[in-house]
């Protein structure tokens, strides 16, 4: 799997948890550029990417991520390793 | 989890097809909710549902519930209104701020004062009651500090009583401690895995004493895992106790609680015989080709379901059997197998035949007469449980494992049947409906109705509510959906409180005919009228389907204006409120002699009625009123 197959999936992901087909996202996404991604909504949205590729962010992770790039590099290494 | 429901097939585009439905949006969301849904698809599905309208739309119901944790729980709020509607149930959700559980309920001008709840629910984490008791605790400290946070839930919950009289329901606590010694943690009182252990028995205790409803995630947990329920990450990032992942099960758990005390659970278990009950085919097999019974696993496994459905049936579940088979071949097994554990005297409905079992299930719902929502269907052909499902939605029909050793464990764990109360009546209930199907195949050897009722030499006893009565009293008046005049769902304290008013009458009736003892089948609340002294209001009148079209409506009418004419009363006034269940007894005020008021009701389709005793001449019935009925 790609980066850009990962990046795919994340956007299907996070219009369907904020019912907004307009989304697109790109590496360099960050979580204020996008109407309605909240804290909330962050917290769902990993929720639902650690359902889908059936990963685990570790706490730190998950509290410190600078923009899409670095989840979606952080999906990659843990796909490969598994 | 969840495996009893079906996968979608095509979410998103049932979804898609759902919102974009005008006419019925709302009926194309609950077929959707009948499925296998993950968080995020409850997430989205609750979007499309929208916030709860004011008044119920056609065919369902709704609740207010205020939603009180000492954790976030924000996160469960799209799986429990999910989960209320695969019941028809439509939950408008109050979640009050984090941790402000105490203040929500304490403070006279808090926001729970609007929302007016019908249900409070207390979702509180173990880890602030046991926090102050030191690991050094003896089993005394441990005690007392156990009890003094039970004394302060009983608090609450009596204030959630008082200011809303909602019904409270109480989670009870995950034990989420990890252990410390090793397996000495048992015998150390200030341990806290033993510390929440301790909490959520003294919780049981004290919920059965206050009439509290339970929560049981922390037996759910213990079935599931842990770990399929708390996650340490979700927790530390977010304060959710309840991981996400856990949510879909959360709503469906809570909401079939709320579901119980609204009459909303199942109440008959429909099973099929073939590979069901037992192992084979009996047209093709024969009796000694059949696989049942100790010897054999495949045996023993549908001998556990049958030993589980017998369980079911003691706690007041109706049997029924629907099946594709020769009639006399099918309970030939019953008498004659020696290892079928299910008698055929278990079975109130025996329906087999090669007839379509949709027109089956509706024979078997009328035959009870009961809802044919109230049936689970049970077969472990995909293909009859597809033609159920598609042309009889409100029938609920578990996705059986290909396994039949999992039978049982997947009928437990859909969960039809939750009960909030469990009653002498109950257990003898399966009786009642099988004298039911000898009652009539006497109606149908009688040469008229008339005839009928003289025959089934009905007496009827009757009184006061007595302390024995409430339960049962309070259970039928959460049950009964089909005669209910004005389905106000009184809890087990509110009929204590109504006994209590003063001239107050409350009536139950016992009906007991030729073929047994129906048990306690109707209740009347009459409130007095604060207006004028010798006005009655009949707030509350409901009676058990069983005995429908004997009499008893006409009987327990002239025992009501005798009883209310003995206190010096002039009149009734009586209200009917049409529900989507209730059309049966649309007619009754008027069939009774009431005569209908002028005045409009508001909105809600009621009609208003008033009986003048004086003017009140009593019903000719062939029921005859014990002597010494008190």
């Amino acid at each position: 799997m790609t980066n850009q197959d990962v990046l795919n999936t994340l956007t299907r992901i996070l219009r369907d948890l904020l019912s907004d087909d307009s989304i697109v996202l790109t590496m360099e996404t960050r979580r204020d550029e996008v109407a309605n991604w909240d804290s909330f909504a962050y917290v769902n949205f990993i929720v639902a990417v650690e359902s889908e590729f059936g990963v685990k962010f570790r706490v730190a992770e998950v509290e410190s991520y600078e923009n899409v790039g670095a989840i979606v590099r952080r999906i990659s290494a843990m796909l490969i390793t598994r | 989890m969840m495996d009893w429901l079906p996968v979608p097939d095509n979410f998103r585009g049932c979804l898609r097809l759902a919102v974009e439905a005008s006419a019925d949006r709302l009926e194309k969301l609950a077929a959707l909710a009948q499925h296998r849904l993950g968080y995020l698809e409850m997430i989205q599905l609750d979007r499309a549902l929208g916030p709860a309208c004011t008044e119920s739309p056609r065919g369902f119901s709704s609740v207010r519930l205020a939603l009180l944790s000492s954790a976030t729980v924000d996160h469960l709020v799209p799986s429990i209104r999910i989960a209320g509607l695969r019941r028809r149930l439509l939950v408008d959700v109050h979640v009050g701020p984090y941790g402000q559980y105490r203040q929500q309920l304490l403070e006279a001008e808090s926001p729970l004062h609007h929302l007016r709840p019908q249900v409070v629910l207390l979702s509180l984490s173990a880890r602030e009651a046991i926090a102050a008791v030191p690991l050094t605790a003896t089993a005394a400290e441990a005690d007392s500090a156990i009890n003094r946070a039970i004394d302060e839930l009983r608090t609450l919950w009596r204030k959630a009583r008082e200011t809303f009289h909602a019904t409270v329901i109480q989670q009870t606590f995950l034990n989420i401690a990890e252990p410390l010694f090793g397996s000495f943690d048992r015998l150390v009182a200030g341990v806290p895995a033993q510390l929440i252990a301790h909490l959520n028995e003294r919780l049981s205790q004290a919920a059965d004493e206050d009439s509290v409803l339970l929560l049981d995630i922390a037996r759910t947990s213990e079935r599931d895992g842990l770990d399929a329920w708390f996650d340490v990450t979700r927790w530390l990032q977010a304060k959710m106790e309840i991981a996400p992942q856990a949510a879909p099960v959360y709503g469906e758990l809570l909401t079939r609680v709320i579901a119980a005390k609204y009459g909303l659970s199942k109440k008959c278990l429909v099973l099929d015989l073939d590979n069901t009950l037992w192992g084979g085919v009996i047209g093709d097999d024969g009796p000694q080709g059949i696989v049942l019974g100790e010897g054999t696993g495949t045996g023993e496994a549908h001998l556990a379901l049958q030993h589980y459905a017998k369980q079911l049936k003691e706690r007041g579940v109706i049997l029924a059997v629907c099946s594709k088979n020769d009639p006399l071949v099918a309970e030939a097994v019953f008498r004659d197998h020696p290892e079928m554990f299910l008698k055929r005297a278990d079975i109130a409905a025996f329906v087999a035949n090669w007839e379509d079992k949709a027109a089956n299930l509706r024979r078997i719902a009328e035959q009870l007469n009961i809802g044919i929502e109230s049936l689970v269907f049970v077969d472990d052909n995909p293909a009859e449980r597809a033609r159920i499902r598609q042309s009889l939605p409100m029938v609920a029909v578990p996705e059986m494992p290909d396994d039949a050793a999992q039978y049982v464990r997947c009928l437990a764990d859909a969960g039809y049947f939750e009960s909030v109360a469990f009653t002498a009546d109950d257990s003898k209930r399966g009786q009642q409906y099988a004298a039911n199907t000898s009652r009539e195949a006497f109606l149908e050897s009688s040469q008229s109705m008339d005839d009928f009722l003289r025959g089934l030499e009905m007496s009827l006893t009757f009184g006061p509510f007595q302390k024995v009565d409430l339960a049962r009293v309070a259970q039928l008046i959460g049950k009964t959906n089909q005669f209910n005049l004005t389905t106000r769902r009184h809890s087990l304290e509110e009929v204590t409180r109504f006994v209590a008013t003063d001239r107050c009458l409350t009536l139950q009736f016992r009906l007991v005919d030729r073929f047994g003892d129906n048990g306690l089948v109707s209740a009347m609340i009459l409130l007095p009228d604060p207006r004028s002294a010798d006005v009655l209001e009949i707030d509350t009148w409901v009676m058990s389907c069983r005995v429908f079209g004997r009499q008893l409506e006409l009987e327990a009418m002239n025992v009501a204006v005798k009883t209310a004419r003995e206190m010096g009363v002039r009149a009734f006034r009586a209200d009917y409120i049409p529900t989507s269940k209730n059309a049966v007894v649309s007619d009754l005020y008027s069939t009774l002699g009431f005569e209908r008021a002028r005045e409009a009701m508001n909105g809600n389709g009621a009609s208003r009625w008033f009986l003048h005793l004086p003017d009140y001449v009593p019903h000719s019935t062939h029921i005859a009123q014990m002597v010494g009925a008190v």
